[in-house]
């Protein structure tokens, strides 16, 4: 183990609900109780500097939701944000200068460029808007930064529609990059690309990466890319963390249930014929959860302790995991 | 040898053209594309999207929207000619000999019907059979697909099953005529990573076990590899690369595919960096002359940038691509 990891992203207990009601006078008049809808649920992890730190989970897991909390898009209803040891939340002048080095990519990337705006102009915005460069300095950058991206500096002087999605997620990369950020969080930013393109993309990420020393929070529901992106990966079922593990350790020896069966999902490209666990069962309803450990109703291993009680995260070996299953030891790998 | 069956294909597409007239001249969509479909047999078609799929299938069951149209070749279901069939016609085999499943269940399904009415109604239409048995055969399907509590949930409509729920329903309802083959279209594209696998495997026992053919279009490779016994790799609007699954996937001849498979992230190995294709498949308005992929394809040479490949027969697949052209002549 390295000592005492850089650590520059620290999530804690972090938790938020959706008040999905019906307008108050409907509910008054129908006598229906306040709905609410916890999309994230005390969740914790830091990310090292330099690292990829990935969280999967399938639809409405809570995945975006934890994104647009740690970019300061949403506030959270509890929980704690350090980034670069200044807390969030508050609108300090440190939290503004930290704005600055904190970027995010969406995943669809027509709908996160301005139609109406040349490129040129899309990518100079947050160099203008942070006085990063001034005058003819602006022009250069703009074009150091579409070469970074592997577009041609001419290509500033096009529209948006003018490109192909791979192209447009990489203007949406440069004009992440043009901030100078140290983090970017990255929500599922090839989901919307074809495999080769996907590919591009990539290698562009991990390569700028590199040269740049970013670290990357980065969103998928693809286990494949995030195996191919990532250092350290957070599983999220239903709005919480069922196990959090470094990417070789969570492939090779998976401990939470739920990863092993999302892990038996993916299609075998190697034809290798090893056997697969069917999957059972589907997501259940997030705004009436299962009681307890909310996976119970599709768990091989669940029992009554299970359907009672809220597992906690705790370590097992590289791991932490949230099972009673793994917890009591019945897990067998 | 093609490695297609000797019996008589359920489906055969030779020479297949679709042009869409535009105010900037006729766009050709699909361009001479051939192949068939045996009894029995899963069809994968993958390519990257605007790659000509979807426009294929739709020809096949005549929902082409217009200003599409098939501008040549032909279309046989069962050795009968269906691509030139009068509408009223054409609605009679689908739904009858040609099932359909789309990506987007609520596409296929009415959401002001009952499932069970939407059953009966294929069943009694297409079959000809009594209430009763319609509606015995309508809660026996949804049985098959895994619907639990079936005859108690068949009065229930659309949104009050969940997304993996519904499709299962529509592979039901695709199935409830005993059609010879089955369309399905990204059936699992918008579904959860869970569930994905789940309605594929029911799919392919339901089409197993009613003896239809399926084609099965999709993008995602790990699909076809896991369901499909041949794969069709299509690449602006024609075929690549056509052959036996594993062959296709482990042993890719066409540098497409070759590119295609490499670009995919693995779960089991893990490099620095995957392989990538430069560029991006051409718009139909863009396609270069000689072999479309030329642009993009690390192989190419002079002879490619000005004659078009043909697929052109290589052990059990077909390829078009000249890399592959010599040794036929040599053979
Ligand atoms: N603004 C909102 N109002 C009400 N509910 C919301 C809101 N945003 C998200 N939710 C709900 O919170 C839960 C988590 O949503 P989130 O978008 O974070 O999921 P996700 O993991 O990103 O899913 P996906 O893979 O579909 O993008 C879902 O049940 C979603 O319906
Ligand atoms: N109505 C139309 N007018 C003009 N061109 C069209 C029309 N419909 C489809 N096309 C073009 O035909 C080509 C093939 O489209 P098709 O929908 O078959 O692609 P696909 O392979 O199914 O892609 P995807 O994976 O995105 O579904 C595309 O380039 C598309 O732009
Ligand atoms: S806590 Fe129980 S139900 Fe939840 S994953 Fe572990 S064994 Fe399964
Ligand atoms: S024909 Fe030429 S350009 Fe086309 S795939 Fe083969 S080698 Fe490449
Ligand atoms: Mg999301
Ligand atoms: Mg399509």
């Amino acid at each position: 183990m390295s000592p005492a990891p850089d650590t520059l992203v620290e999530v804690s207990d972090l938790s938020k609900t959706f008040d999905i009601s019906p307008p108050w006078l409907d509910r008054v008049l129908e006598r229906i109780p306040r709905q609410l809808l916890h999309a994230v649920t005390d969740v914790t992890f830091s990310i090292r500097r330099g690292e990829t730190f990935a969280l999967v989970g399938e639809s409405g897991s809570g995945k975006s939701t934890i994104a647009k909390i740690v970019v300061g898009l949403i506030p959270a209803n509890a929980g704690h944000i350090e980034i670069d040891g200044v807390t969030m939340g508050r609108d300090t002048r440190a939290v503004r200068t930290l704005r600055r080095r904190m970027q995010m990519i969406f995943q669809d990337p027509y709908a996160s460029l301005n139609p109406r705006m040349r490129v040129d102009a899309i990518v100079a915005e947050p160099i203008r808007a942070f006085g990063i460069a001034h005058g003819r300095a602006v022009r250069e950058r703009v074009g150091d930064l579409l070469r970074a991206v592997g577009l041609d500096a001419r290509d500033g002087q096009k529209f948006p529609h003018e490109f192909s999605g791979g192209q447009r997620q990489r203007i949406c990369i440069a004009r992440a990059l043009a901030s100078d950020p140290a983090f970017l969080v990255c929500d599922e930013p090839t989901s919307a690309l074809d495999v080769s393109v996907q590919a591009q993309i990539l290698n562009l990420m991990r390569d700028l990466q590199a040269e740049f020393g970013l670290t990357y929070l980065f969103i998928s529901h693809d286990l494949a890319v995030v195996r191919h992106m990532a250092s350290r990966i957070g599983v999220l079922y239903l709005g919480r963390l069922a196990e959090v593990a470094p990417g070789a350790s969570l492939f090779r020896n998976p401990r939470h249930p739920y990863t092993r069966m999302l892990l038996d999902a993916v299609p075998d490209l190697d034809m290798s014929g090893r056997p697969r666990t069917p999957v059972t069962g589907e997501i259940p309803n997030p705004i009436d959860p299962p009681s307890g450990c909310a996976f119970h109703p599709r768990c091989p291993l669940a029992n009554e302790r299970c359907r009672r009680e809220v597992p906690l995260l705790l370590p097992a070996g590289e791991a932490i995991v949230a099972c009673h299953a793994v917890a009591e030891g019945r897990a067998a790998a | 040898m093609t490695g297609e069956s000797a019996r008589e294909p359920v489906l055969s597409v030779r020479n297949l053209r679709v042009e869409f007239p535009t105010r900037n001249g006729v766009l050709t969509a699909i361009d001479d594309v051939s192949f068939d479909v045996a009894p029995g047999e899963v069809l994968g078609v993958v390519g990257e999207s605007g790659a000509g799929k979807s426009i294929t299938g739709t020809s096949i069951i005549g929902l082409l929207d217009p200003p599409g149209r098939i501008a040549g070749g032909e279309i046989r279901l069962e050795g009968r000619r269906i691509d030139n069939l009068p509408m009223t016609e054409m609605r009679k085999i689908r739904g009858r000999r040609i099932g359909m499943v789309f990506q987007d269940p609520l596409t296929s399904l009415n959401p002001l019907y009952t499932v069970g009415r939407q059953l009966t109604e294929t069943i009694r239409t297409h079959l000809g059979l009594g209430r009763r048995a319609a509606m015995d055969r309508a809660v026996a399907l949804l049985d098959e697909v895994g619907i639990p509590a079936a005859r108690r949930r068949i009065d229930a409509y659309p949104h009050q099953f969940s997304g993996g729920m519904r499709q299962r329903v529509v592979i039901a309802l695709a199935l409830a005529a005993d059609p010879v083959l089955v369309i399905a279209d990204e059936p699992t594209t918008a579904l959860d990573v869970s569930v994905q696998a789940q309605v594929i495997n029911v799919l392919k026992r339901m089409c197993r076990e009613h003896g239809a053919s399926v084609m099965l279009i999709t993008h995602d490779m790990g699909v076809i590899a896991e369901t499909a016994d041949r794969v069709a790799v299509m690449y602006a609007g024609r075929i690549a690369e056509i052959g036996p699954v594993r062959q296709v996937v482990q042993h890719p001849l066409h540098p497409y595919t070759v590119g295609l498979m490499g670009s995919i992230p693995k779960l089991d190995h893990n490099e620095p960096r995957l392989r990538q294709i430069p560029g991006s498949m051409p718009r139909l308005d863009s396609i270069p002359p000689g072999c479309a992929f030329n642009p993009r394809c690390p192989q190419a040479f002079a002879r490619c940038m000005l004659e078009r490949p043909e697929p052109i027969p290589k052990g059990a697949a077909r390829v078009a691509c000249w890399l592959h052209a010599n040794e036929e002549v040599v053979a």
